[in-house]
């Protein structure tokens, strides 16, 4: 046990050298975190003009960089890097490996993040404004039409990337080179599967987003016509491009949602995860079909019949090994001994409401039916059910799965589980009515809508702000339990966790496995 | 991970070659999906592109037994200021036979100005279908101020079009190319 | 002034014409939209049989096989037989949808034989529509918000089609297969309709198609569905289905209308009759940027404009060519001779401006053609 290591350094300097992966994971949460917040009140803003029909609070050249900067701020600034930290706290843990591969690259790969944002977020305060033309920044609003703000977007698009790609290079040289002796791969916790599966997701696309903001950017400034009809381009190039990013995109969000899950609901059913072989088989053919379906975002935009009919055919088969995993928790979940403590609730949450998600995507994924929902309010419906009933949820069920081991503390559960029934309430009185608007023919990204449209409005504003508010419930839950929460001390913090994480002392030792531990019995063995 | 290896140390080895798998996907971009998006648009005739250079196949016999309907467009490109309208707006044509229409275009304004014409064909399998033999969207269209042309298009519809398409539509857009170098920023 | 309270009870008492509150697609009026609907039925409720059975089981196993009420967990955790079926059960299922979602995606691709075209054209914010005849004198206008300002900012009660109404709408004839032929003329916008399930992306230097054949008169709402800039939410569409003969009578008369125009392009107009069109164009073309009473907004102001009050000829181009680098579109190609005629007047001499000056048709003329 002896050792040449000291524990953590003191002061800024600790955090702004360290290449521990326990505090680099503890950095891209917090910063994630205010993420979540900042595109939270984004969100805030949008819900709070579109409570009532006409213009109450702002223009419409600053709604539509509110809808924008939102979306940017949650996909890149929230989502992502929080699962990024999951994986930066839990990967080593749970494959018995000291730290990540890389652990210098692993530091540069969260500091980069914050000047990204800062860039972006300073860009409303430039001449013309933040950009303004969503998230999906299509092009030639976004190249010939956009304010002068658009090269900064670039540049943080492009710093994004590269923290992404140097993340995602990290975890596959560590899955691939640290494991335990015994840890096969096909012994590895699910989580660690479904990250490895993301970050060759992440690597191959990442530098597609790169392309696609490169070529805006040579349009922009360097009289290129990629983009422009009038220089022998075409729009739709673009829409190619950053679909085939943007496709796999969403895999990349939601695969580690699905590894957080699978490790949750075992832990609560006390029994092993159902069908772990064919878990690990269903992720990876999601991946490999995600590649293939990138246009069924683009069926209204005049593309001959048999490409329509492709990505039609391809986009409903990955309804089939996503099916697959739903009914393998569920079967997990079948004869077990399940309790509901709050990590748990927020999986069930996941459970049933992502598969709603799911549902109205297969809807979606009928290209005829398509040119009636598409653009309107039952895309924003679909994919809030899936990236926040999905992603968030499962972040939150993590957080507070995890919270204990990595601290020491436990979490209040009585506020927990009030965190989880107003999420719960609150998202969907925000989220389900859209599905209504959508269908009786209300577009995305208008600051204004007509009549018919507003009573459903204001319902789903008024379960925007309860879902806020009840964020800050969360957020106070989690400092209140790092300060002063009730000290726990078993390795096992939940009686039914597996997984070599379990096996450490709780709070995690600031170094870890310096000697690689005995690879618990197979997964699905007592 | 193959049989090459970039470096002793397994991570750094790992590492490398996923960086060389990013660099390959930023190259993937530019060299293939940008060639290939027009490949395939005008190998199959897909995107209503048609042709950028004259067609010069040999001549073929006129399928008289059937006629098609041919409209011609004339679009103006956001604030371009020239007047421009085909000479004449529909034909009826046999495949096979060779035809001609005249496009005018005048440069209302002082100063001399450039414009780039873009064809776009509906429906757009049928660009596969339509041969200019001459265009003038082939080249850009310099006008002093004040001066008009008469612009020619020659083509052939192919003996080949689909039964089932009965009118084909060939729209031009007219672009003002004069400023080819600028920052094209425009706020709107 | 934004009054929102009073904005919130104006909302409330507005009567409507549209359904409040309507929670699902609309059939519409045309064949292939019945198709499009009985599709999403279709889909929807397969979704629903079986969203319901496996919840059924969650929650059953929710209830059952709590810890609390001293249920065992069992250990079993594979079984290829279970996984096999239900992969291929839901791949059956997804094959059984696909055959009438190709049947129905086939007839909206069926774009031939039309006896109507109409060429669509979306603009930073309005559509133009034209109608594409082979000869005579062209048909083509373009539609606008018909929506006061004082609606959208709640000074006025919105009226029932608020945020729906056009000063010119696209008028068709009823049974006739009519074809779309849909563009843009600067960014990417999207032309949709509910209720004849048309939506097609109008693209820069790009034709799309589409079609429709409408059996019902009426009118029919739509509005634009990709963003497309600042006023993305105030470009809609509205589409007038007339029988036959109407349609007939009115192309005869907008066919008139453009010719008597052009006949007053040559004519020396009385002031009033210029100011009267001005405040039109103004209000329609001007007024959400340069502001009702000329103060401006995100234009600059017209009351008291050095360039309004100066120069004819700079005050012309910089309304015909617009200013690049700004939002200041160029309304030359938008505007024929006497619209612009009126609304250089109207401008001249409306908030206070009291130039005297009366600009003519034939001014106009004279100073684009140098």
């Amino acid at each position: 046990m002896g050792d040449h290591h000291h524990g953590p350094a003191t002061g800024i300097t600790r955090w702004l050298f360290t290449t521990n992966h326990k505090d680099i994971g503890t950095m891209y949460l917090w910063f994630s975190f205010a993420m979540f917040l900042l595109g939270g009140f984004f969100a805030m803003v949008i819900r709070a003009e579109l409570f009532q029909p006409g213009m109450q609070l702002v223009e419409p050249a600053f709604f539509n960089q509110m809808t924008t900067l939102h979306g940017l701020v949650m996909v890149f600034g929230a989502i992502m890097p929080s699962f990024v930290g999951l994986a930066n706290w839990l990967i080593p843990m749970m494959i018995g490996a000291p730290d990540m591969a890389l652990p210098r690259m692993n530091n540069w790969s969260f500091w980069i993040l914050p000047p990204a944002f800062l860039m972006l977020a300073s860009t409303l305060f430039m001449e013309g404004g933040a950009p303004a033309f969503g998230w999906t920044f299509y092009a030639p609003l976004s190249t010939t039409y956009a304010a002068p703000s658009v090269t900064f977007f670039i540049f943080a698009i492009h710093i994004l990337g590269v923290s992404s790609i140097m993340g995602s290079i990290n975890i596959i040289a560590t899955v691939m080179n640290m494991r335990a002796p015994g840890m096969t791969y096909m012994k590895m916790p699910l989580f660690v599967w479904t990250w490895l599966i993301t970050a060759f997701l992440l690597v191959a696309v990442m530098p597609v987003l790169a392309g696609a903001v490169t070529m805006m950017l040579m349009d922009i400034h360097f009289g290129t016509s990629f983009f422009s009809a009038a220089g022998g381009g075409d729009p739709v190039l673009f829409q190619h491009i950053f679909w085939f990013f943007g496709h796999p995109e969403v895999y990349i969000i939601i695969l580690p949602a699905f590894g957080v899950v699978s490790q949750i609901i075992p832990a609560f059913s006390r029994k092993p995860l159902f069908g772990y072989a064919s878990m690990v088989y269903a992720t990876a053919s999601i991946a490999f079909l995600s590649f293939i379906v990138w246009a069924h975002h683009m069926y209204t935009v005049g593309m001959p019949v048999a490409g329509e009919l492709f990505f039609m055919y391809a986009t409903m088969l990955i309804a089939v090994p996503t099916g697959v995993k739903v009914f393998n928790w569920i079967t997990t979940m079948w004869r077990g001994a399940l309790s509901f403590e709050t990590p748990m609730l927020f999986c069930i949450g996941f459970l049933i409401l992502f598969t709603l998600g799911g549902f109205t995507g297969l809807m979606l994924s009928i290209a005829p039916a398509d040119f009636q929902y598409h653009d309107t309010y039952f895309v924003v419906a679909h994919f809030h059910y899936v990236m926040v009933a999905g992603a968030v949820f499962s972040m939150t069920a993590a957080v507070y799965y995890w919270l204990p081991k990595w601290c020491g503390r436990m979490y209040n559960e009585a506020m927990g589980k009030t965190h989880f029934w107003i999420s719960f309430i609150g998202f969907n009185i925000t989220f389900f009515p859209q599905h209504f608007v959508g269908l009786a023919g209300m577009p995305r990204r208008i600051p204004d809508y007509a009549l018919q449209f507003a009573d459903f409005n204001m319902m789903s504003s008024i379960g925007a702000f309860i879902y806020g508010a009840s964020q800050l419930l969360f957020l106070y839950n989690v400092i209140a339990t790092i300060v002063a929460g009730k000290p726990v001390s078993d390795e096992k913090v939940w009686d039914g966790a597996e997984g070599l994480e379990w096996t450490l002392p709780t709070p995690a030792p600031y170094h870890t496995f310096e000697e690689p531990p005995q690879v618990p019995k197979p997964v699905g063995t007592i | 991970m193959g049989s090459l290896r970039l470096s002793r140390v397994p991570a750094i080895d790992t590492a490398l070659k996923l960086v060389t798998v990013a660099v390959a996907m930023f190259a993937f971009v530019f060299v293939v999906m940008v060639p290939l998006y027009n490949v395939l648009c005008d190998a199959l005739g897909i995107n209503g592109k048609t042709a950028s250079q004259a067609y010069t196949a040999v001549s073929t016999a006129v399928d008289e037994s059937r006629q098609v309907t041919v409209q011609f467009v004339a679009i103006n490109n956001d604030d371009m200021p020239w007047s421009f309208s085909a000479g004449e707006r529909v034909m009826r044509v046999h495949p096979g036979a060779a035809n001609g229409v005249v496009f005018r275009a005048m440069n209302p304004t002082d100063a001399e100005m450039v414009a780039q014409a873009i064809p776009s064909i509906s429906p757009s399998r049928a660009a596969a279908y339509f041969h200019k033999t001459e265009c003038f969207c082939f080249d850009q269209q310099a006008l002093a101020g004040q001066a008009g042309v008469d612009m020619p298009l020659q083509f052939i519809v192919d003996q080949d079009l689909p039964s089932d398409i009965h009118t084909i539509t060939l729209s031009y857009t007219l672009f003002d190319v004069t400023d080819t170098v600028t920052d094209g920023l425009a706020v709107r | 002034m934004r009054r929102v309270f009073s904005g919130a009870a104006l909302t409330l008492l507005a009567p409507l014409a549209a359904a409040q509150n309507q929670v699902n697609m609309s059939p519409g009026v045309t064949e292939i939209g019945a198709d499009i609907f009985e599709l999403h039925m279709l889909i929807m409720w397969i979704c629903v049989v079986i969203g319901v059975a496996v919840f059924a089981v969650m929650f059953y196993s929710m209830y059952a096989h709590r810890k609390s009420k001293g249920h065992q967990a069992s250990q079993f955790h594979e079984s290829t037989k279970v996984e096999v079926a239900w992969t291929v059960v839901p791949f059956l299922i997804l094959i059984a949808m696909a055959v009438p979602a190709t049947s129905t995606l086939l007839e909206v691709y069926d774009n031939d034989e039309a006896e109507l075209d109409v060429l669509i054209t979306g603009y930073q914010w309005k559509w133009k529509y034209e109608y594409l005849e082979a000869s005579g004198e062209p048909v083509a206008f373009f539609s606008n918000l018909a929506t006061p300002q004082e609606e959208i900012y709640n000074t006025e009660q919105k009226g029932e089609n608020y945020l729906l109404e056009v000063d010119e709408p696209l008028v068709i004839p009823t049974n006739t297969k009519v074809r779309f032929l849909i563009t843009a003329n600067d960014v990417i916008h999207s032309w949709w309709v509910p209720e004849i399930a048309v939506k097609r992306d109008a693209i820069p230097g790009f034709i799309n198609e589409a079609w429709t054949r409408v059996p019902q008169e009426g009118i029919y709402r739509g509005q634009c569905t990709e963003l497309c800039g600042a006023y993305h939410g105030f470009m809609p569409v509205v589409v007038h289905a007339v029988s036959r003969d109407e349609f007939d009578a009115w192309m005869a008369a907008k066919r008139g209308a453009a010719i008597t125009q052009a006949a007053l392009a040559t004519q020396t107009l009385p002031v009033d009759e210029l100011m009267d069109q001005g405040k039109a164009v103004y209000d329609s073309a001007c007024l959400a940027c340069h502001g009702a009473q000329g103060e401006g907004g995100i234009g600059n102001a017209i009351a008291g404009s050095a360039l309004v009050l100066g120069d004819l000829s700079d005050h012309m181009a910089v309304v015909a060519k617009g200013v690049s680098g700004t939002a200041m579109q160029a309304f030359g190609g938008q505007l024929n001779d006497v619209e612009m005629a009126a609304v250089l007047t109207y401008q001249r001499n409306a908030f206070g401006n009291n130039t005297g000056d009366v600009v003519q048709p034939g001014d106009v003329t004279g100073m684009k053609n140098g």
